[in-house]
């Protein structure tokens, strides 16, 4: 880490680059979800490196973690008849399935509208991609109901204020997996911004995935059905008959 | 305790599990019925995505029908000839209800669907069920109960059988049907169809009491298995953990429910179970009339 500190700065003064350059770190490149997992917290820091050497002009750092993206079809229920039933619907070609924004002030101290629309700052923002050619006010409730039900099941986040920078130099930023996110890989990206102006950007990647046991049964019940299937009525049979023959003793 | 599920990808309570499932098998011990029809829509209720809900809740009806049914052919409480033929009309109903599944599932109409079943049927079973248990109570005592018969419609079908146990010489084609409309419903409710199989079996078929709670057991043990399997080869929404901590709590909770069982009268339970039969059917009508917590629902392509 001290070392491509080092060598960064040291490939500024060989280059005589005027625009800063970002060093970002994750805290872990790989969660594990095995049992008992209820979540983790991951640690975003890294250093923002000025032409000059030491601290230079004031940053503000947004950082943004990803998950990986799947097309879905949101419905949206109506009443009809004063039953509530499944009216219209809309695609979503990449909705992330995980969201979640940091930044050190907020967003709309740091750029306008169209800067933060271009680089995702906020769950406003997400470039959901939808299909099909609905009327953009239709569109835009779709869109507010699908950000809406991903902020309370607590995949999507926005923590206006959680980024911490040191002495111009260091920040840092923790951001919260759930436990029921998805497996895979998750991009953090980090933005170094300044008069209104996105000056640097790194990523890093986050894997998510499952491991032991849980993989385990989650290869079975995708690749061997009916394997899968027999072992669960097997378990299920064998339980209901070891308890009678239990209960019949006592 | 928090445990994870690997295929609702979350974590849950495991206590809260166990208690749910402590409470189906309570159920399933003193009425007789597998409990279905509550742990899903509690399941569901509790956050685990619908499809799991209901494919785990049949892997576990499966569990808490088995210590029943050896149960009841101890004492020959099993009609496996009746049984068998609601077997084979259950599967072919099942294969129908994964037909219906899709097509309400592609129009975007399968959670209203399931909503509106349970409303017509746990209401008008509740409504039959606490009808015949007050009559009961009401004290009956000089009346004598109604000589058994099974329904006009089944004695006019072609090709009659034998059914020894159940004392009936009908047509199999009847306890066909029967069989197909609970196979199909356990496809599309995520339950057992006790609650429906009883009473078709007491009032449309006319079988012997004696046998009916038995036989509607042995029909549930086998439809539920091919449920399983139907769901562990297409949705592959069966969460192996969340069937073992049901089935912690409701092999248990059944056994205590059949000690109980048969301590208490069973007009009364049958009241208790008409009541809560309503109760879930009431929650299920409001639902459908009420602004639903979530407007939007999400679907993966």
């Amino acid at each position: 880490m001290i070392r491509a500190i080092l060598l960064t700065i040291a490939a500024f003064v060989l280059m005589g680059q005027r625009d800063p350059v970002l060093v970002p770190e994750v805290s872990q490149h790989e969660v594990q979800v095995r049992q008992g997992f209820v979540g983790q917290e991951l640690l975003l820091f890294g250093a923002i490196l000025d032409p000059s050497g030491g601290p230079g002009e004031e940053y503000d750092i947004v950082v943004v973690l990803k998950g990986p993206s799947e097309p879905i079809r949101l419905r949206e229920k109506e009443r009809f008849a004063g039953v509530w039933i499944n009216a219209e619907s809309s695609d979503f070609r990449s909705v992330p399935s995980y969201f979640a924004v940091a930044s050190s002030r907020p967003i709309n101290e740091i750029v306008d509208d169209k800067t933060a629309a271009i680089y995702e700052f906020g769950t406003d923002y997400i470039q959901l991609s939808p299909s099909g050619s609905i009327e953009p006010a239709v569109e835009r409730r779709f869109a507010a109901g699908l950000v809406d039900l991903k902020r309370r099941q607590g995949l999507y986040r926005e923590d206006f204020g959680g980024v911490q920078i040191n002495e111009g130099v260091l920040y840092q930023a923790r951001i919260e997996l759930p436990s029921n996110v998805t497996t895979g890989t998750y991009s953090a990206e980090t933005f170094a911004v300044t008069r209104g102006r996105v000056i640097a950007s790194a990523i890093s990647e986050v894997e998510v995935r499952k491991v032991g046991f849980e993989r385990v049964v989650e290869n079975g019940a995708n690749n061997w059905g009916l394997a899968y299937g027999l072992l669960a009525v097997m378990l299920s049979v064998g339980m209901g008959w070891g308890a009678g023959r239990l209960f019949a003793r006592l | 305790m928090d445990v994870y599920l690997p295929i609702a990808n979350l974590s849950v309570d495991g206590l809260v599990i166990v208690a749910l499932g402590a409470l189906t098998g309570v159920l399933s011990g003193l009425f007789g019925v597998g409990g279905g029809f509550l742990t899903t829509p509690l399941l569901i209720f509790y956050g685990i995505p619908p499809t799991v809900a209901a494919a785990s809740a049949s892997t576990q009806v499966t569990g808490a029908s088995v210590s029943g049914v050896i149960a009841h052919s101890k004492r020959r409480g099993v009609d496996y000839r009746m049984g068998a033929v609601l077997i084979g009309g259950g599967v072919i109903g099942s294969g129908f209800g994964a037909l219906l599944f899709n097509f309400f599932r592609a129009i975007g109409q399968i959670d209203v669907v399931i909503n509106a079943l349970y409303v017509v049927l746990l209401g008008s079973i509740g409504i039959l069920m606490a009808k015949e248990a007050l009559q009961t109570l009401r004290g009956a005592a000089g009346k004598q109960a109604p000589r058994r018969r099974h329904h006009p419609l089944v004695a006019s079908l072609p090709f009659r059988w034998r059914f020894y146990a159940s004392g009936l010489y009908i047509s199999p084609l009847a306890p066909l049907l029967v069989g197909v409309v609970v196979g199909m419903l356990t496809m599309l409710m995520g339950v057992g169809g006790g609650f429906i199989l009883v009473p078709a079996m007491l009032y449309i078929l006319g079988m012997s009491a004696n046998v009916v709670v038995g036989t509607s057991l042995f029909n549930i043990l086998f439809v539920t298995i091919a449920t399983t399997l139907m769901h562990s080869l297409t949705t592959r929404a069966v969460d192996i953990v969340l069937v073992a901590l049901l089935l912690l709590g409701s092999v248990s909770g059944a056994q205590f429910g059949s000690q109980f069982a048969v301590k208490a009268k069973p007009e009364v339970l049958r009241l208790v179970l008409a009541g809560i039969v309503l109760l879930v059917a009431f929650n299920m009508f409001l639902r459908l009339f009420y602004r639903p917590d979530e407007i939007f629902t999400v679907s993966p392509l």
